[in-house]
């Protein structure tokens, strides 16, 4: 059980910390990230070569449920408890930068000029006021994963390379009972899962539509083309009948079970996936548009040096994060999470590419947009809603997403307006 | 001691009630009272949880009864509170009452039906998630298609999620007030029945006239305790819609789900203070109207 | 006692003299027959709960209650966690610690609000019960900050003392001494009793049934607490059950069969809990009778 090694290695990895700490005159700082077996173990390995190439200085790893991770970072930070050194999604700094609780990157150490020239371009969102406050490990973006099984049966050879071609498998695999329920879905769906990073980064700009303003401060989806995009998602529930948003509770429970031909989802599920008996799957890149555009939805979760961290602690830290931000660090990261790297020069590496699972994830990421959210949840709402109330109260999809663009614009002018 | 002694009875009962309430009174003013304050404090001003707080007068409330989502959580837990309580209490005592007179696996049968209350809510809240999915998952759906019907969309409806979603929430805290109830039915003193039972009057008019009567502490209890958990009412909504927190256009959503969704996905703090603020305010009005509507009639 | 009240149901009553033979009525029958069939239904969504936990992923959502090919892994995989075991006595601990210390002080406040006649008893009856109206939600945020300053933070104190008295005890405690009938106190006082013996050895006895129900209840209130004991504590080791039970939950996946494996472990205490205390509720009465 990969787990138990997990924490044989967490278990064994706190006591040495502990006694590493009773030696004297050691630097202990301490990192926090949410619970993941693979990202534990990776920030293990890390924080073992670290200590080892700085004596004097011991890294204390804390984890917390994913689910509640943000509001114990939020509670801690501003009390000036917890972390020197902290895990945050991208789309949460701002806030942190606001308030004063992140310290910019040193620029002797992490010259502007040089992350610009060495890291992908997204992670420009973390440049504030002309400093980087914090870079990422690893980057993510989504991918279509297939039952080769499924696609066996149904007498299809390669994975769609466009929408039209997407559709046409979906009706294939398809099945339904007498009563004309779905019992195995041609493709999944569900808003509240990854649909609506596929729909906001991908679908409207295939269809010729732009999300938004390069600042992300304007919604600009509210266009005939937007309305095209998001009809066509909602087709394949409602005319095309490939796809039910409600079946099997979560669509990735669909497409682990079997019942799903396909499914986008993001490279996080490739580890549950490898755990999943009896399924045989692979990867392609996200479909391309009816114009032959392609895209993707690519983040993050970024380090960052908290305001706690002062003296030779804030050296120790300045000098963590130059390691976990490193072409190594990025290597073991990618090797025991699956998560891409955060600089070209590391993730595109023709290994990487042709990987069969991790290759087209790395495609994803050379034309992939990582939106600057202002409230990631109170934006994906506004998505969800739309799709509910198309299917729910029978709304056009020009009226759903005219409401919508509304309601996000009204999100975003309170953001930043403070 | 002696000083103790030279008071008058009356006098006496007030020291030893202010000696019994010291300790717990200062628990509440420090504990409970304090952050209360806070929380109505903090309803005038804007904090995101990270920064400083900054007064904004009354603009949290102004915002409040403009937003239409309010409104429709306000709507929502009124339903959750208005067939809550009644349902659950009715269903729980009849429960009671009968399982009050039953000696046959007396034992096995109660601690059956307070089984619910002492399961995990998340994972129950999964099972009833499951049960109502539509083929080929779901329970309810499976039973229905089998019967030649057309499925229910359960959960993904404006208007059957919110029923849906009740019932687990009545199930759960059902063993609780049949547990409550057989408390008060066996607090009431034997002599009451036996008079009765002399008299030869019916079992209908035996639970009307005497039972009813003297379970009124527990039934008083009970309406308070249970409305307040209805308003209240967050761990079924939260778990059973984890995906779409508060189901499809927030047709399931209650006040206090807004208020943690504020608060811990939004960290708009001091709106969030401000919703506390009017639930606290309904909670303490519908106590207060039950409180005197029940006293001593 | 004047009348030797004992108190004893309405069922004691009709079938105590008669039950050596029990007597086998229509309508009883189909009581018990209606009462069975309900508790059946009650426990449905349980036993496939039970189901679940013994199933591998891929039948999760199988409706047959026996799994096809039942597995023990998933208690396998949860019990080989070293840290389940340090949850689960972490959780007893502190549900133990906050049930005996809320019980007491309930009973105690509970009391002095029924028996006691003195200014301000319904005010402070309504400033404690209106402490239900604060959703925990908003009151963490202040406990935080208060144990930071008074060093609180990861420790058991830290997790309990929120909970060390509760306006739901005090208000069902309350209401159950109103049926203490004044003239047992009234006689105890006169055969010289202090005010704090009187509770103790005379009211206190006559609700054991209630202090029953309140231990369970309390016992099972902080057993499964969750949000607290998550902003309050730092290190894996002081996590309570819910906690840590939420570490099977990892981004965007659920494994929900590890959840119901746990949510299964969980009930153990609550239920031993419950077998133990709801004997009291029953026949704590006939008991306190005698004494009285």
């Amino acid at each position: 059980m990969k787990a138990i090694t997990t924490l044989a290695l967490c278990a064994s990895s706190a006591l040495g910390t502990l006694f590493a700490a009773g030696s004297a005159s050691a630097v202990e700082i301490e990192y926090w990230q949410y619970i993941f077996d693979a990202r534990i173990t990776a920030m293990d390995t890390l924080i073992a070569n670290f200590e080892a190439a700085n004596p004097g200085i011991t890294v204390k790893q804390s984890t917390f449920p994913y689910a509640d991770y943000r509001t114990k970072v939020a509670a801690a930070i501003p009390a000036g408890q917890g972390p020197d050194v902290v895990q945050l999604f991208y789309g949460w700094l701002n806030d942190y930068v606001a308030a004063d609780l992140i310290q910019p990157l040193p620029t002797d150490v992490f010259p502007v000029e040089r992350i610009e020239a060495e890291f992908f371009p997204m992670v420009q969102a973390m440049k504030i006021d002309g400093n980087y406050m914090a870079l990422p490990t690893a980057v993510r973006s989504l991918a279509l994963f297939y039952n080769t099984k499924l696609f066996a049966e149904a007498g299809i050879t390669a994975p769609p390379a466009t929408l039209d071609e997407m559709v046409s498998i979906a009706e294939k695999l398809t099945k339904k009972d007498g009563a004309g329920n779905i019992t195995v879905e041609g493709i999944t769906s569900g808003m509240t899962a990854q649909d609506h990073q596929w729909l906001r980064e991908v679908l409207f700009r295939q269809f010729g539509a732009v999300p938004y303003t390069d600042d992300y401060r304007t919604v600009t989806y509210n266009t005939p083309e937007g309305a095209a995009a998001l009809e066509f998602y909602t087709s394949l529930e409602q005319t095309m009948g490939v796809t039910s948003s409600t079946f099997m509770d979560e669509p990735q429970a669909a497409f682990k079970a079997g019942r799903a031909g396909m499914h986008i989802d993001g490279s996080f599920r490739i580890g549950a996936l490898k755990d999943t008996r009896g399924l045989e799957w692979a990867v392609a890149e996200l479909p391309a548009g009816p114009t032959g555009v392609q895209s993707n939805y690519a983040s993050y979760w970024v380090n960052a040096i908290t305001s706690k961290a002062t003296g030779e602690k804030y050296d120790a830290a300045v000098k963590f994060m130059d390691y976990i931000t490193s072409d190594e660090a990025m290597q073991v990261w990618l090797e025991t999470v699956g998560e891409l790297p955060a600089k070209p020069s590391a993730a595109l590496t023709d290994a990487n590419i042709a990987d069969p699972v991790y290759g087209p994830f790395i495609k994803g990421l050379g034309y992939s947009h990582a939106t600057i959210f202002a409230d990631e949840t109170g934006q994906r709402q506004v998505l969800v809603d739309a799709v509910s109330r198309i299917f729910l109260e029978n709304q056009s999809p020009a009226d759903a997403l005219a409401i919508a663009a509304a309601a996000e614009q009204t999100l975003l002018d309170a953001y930043y307006a403070k | 001691m002696k000083l103790y002694r030279n008071l008058s009875i009356s006098q006496k009962q007030v020291v030893w009630a202010w000696t019994f309430l010291a300790l717990p009174v200062l628990f509440y003013v420090v504990i409970r009272f304090y952050p209360t304050l806070n929380a109505i404090v903090l309803s005038f001003q804007d904090w995101n949880l990270l920064g400083a707080r900054t007064w904004v007068g009354l603009e949290n409330y102004d915002r409040l009864i403009h937003d239409p989502v309010f409104w429709k959580v306000f709507k929502n837990t009124f339903i959750y509170l208005i067939l809550g309580t009644p349902l659950s209490l009715l269903a729980s005592f009849t429960i009671a009452y009968h399982l009050d007179k039953i000696r046959f696996l007396h034992g096995t049968l109660r601690a059956l039906y307070f089984l619910p209350f002492l399961t995990s809510t998340v994972a129950m809240a999964w099972v009833w998630r499951w049960f109502y999915q539509p083929v080929p998952i779901g329970l309810f759906n499976n039973f229905i298609a089998s019967m030649g019907f057309q499925q229910i969309a359960f959960l993904n409806s404006t208007t059957n999620a919110l029923p849906a979603i009740l019932l687990p929430a009545i199930w759960a805290g059902l063993g609780f007030q049949i547990i409550i109830f057989m408390a008060g039915l066996r607090a009431i003193p034997i002599s009451y029945y036996e008079a009765a039972r002399i008299d030869g009057v019916s079992s209908w008019t035996i639970l009307r006239e005497i039972t009813v009567p003297l379970l009124k502490p527990t039934i008083v209890f009970l309406v308070v305790f249970s409305s307040i958990s209805f308003l209240r009412i967050f761990d079924q909504v939260f778990n059973m819609t984890t995906n779409n927190p508060g189901g499809p256009l927030d047709s399931t959503k209650p006040l206090v789900l807004m208020i943690y969704q504020t608060a811990f996905t939004s960290y708009d703090m001091g709106y969030a203070a401000a919703q506390t603020v009017v639930l606290f305010s309904i909670l303490l009005v519908v106590s207060l109207l039950q409180l005197r509507i029940m006293r001593d009639r | 006692m004047a009348d030797s009240q004992i108190r004893a149901s309405a069922a004691a009553l009709m079938n105590a003299p008669t039950s050596a033979k029990p007597r086998r009525d229509p309508a009883a029958i189909i009581r018990w027959t209606l009462l069975a069939m309900g508790a059946i239904v009650m426990v449905m969504p349980i036993v496939y709960m039970l189901s679940a936990s013994f199933k591998y992923p891929y039948e999760m959502y199988n409706l047959n209650i026996i799994p096809k090919e039942p597995t023990a892994e998933n208690y396998a995989y949860v019990l080989s966690d070293g840290r389940f075991y340090r949850w689960f006595i972490n959780s007893f601990i502190i549900a133990t610690c906050t049930t005996v210390s809320a019980v007491f002080f309930d009973a105690l406040v509970g009391y002095a609000l029924c028996k006691f006649r003195f200014r301000g008893r319904y005010i402070i009856f309504i400033a404690i019960l209106s402490t239900l109206m604060i959703p925990t939600e908003m009151l963490v945020i202040p406990w935080y900050l208060m144990s930071r300053s008074l060093g609180w933070l990861d420790t058991y104190w830290g997790i309990m003392f929120p909970g060390m008295m509760t306006a739901f005890g005090t208000f069902l405690m309350k209401q159950f001494f109103e049926t203490v009938p004044d003239d047992f106190l009234e006689a105890a006082r006169i055969d010289g009793l202090n005010e704090f013996q009187i509770w103790w050895s005379v009211a206190l006895p006559l609700v054991t049934p209630a202090l029953s129900a309140l231990a369970i209840f309390v016992f099972l209130g902080n057993w499964t607490a969750f949000i607290w004991p998550l902003i309050v504590t730092n290190s894996q080791e002081l996590y309570t059950l819910p906690v840590g039970l939420t570490t099977f939950s990892v981004e965007q996946t659920v494994d929900w069969e590890l959840i119901m494996t746990g949510a299964a472990l969980a009930t153990i205490p609550t239920l031993i809990v419950f077998l133990v205390f709801q004997r009291y509720i029953i026949h704590g009465i006939a008991m306190a009778g005698l004494k009285g």
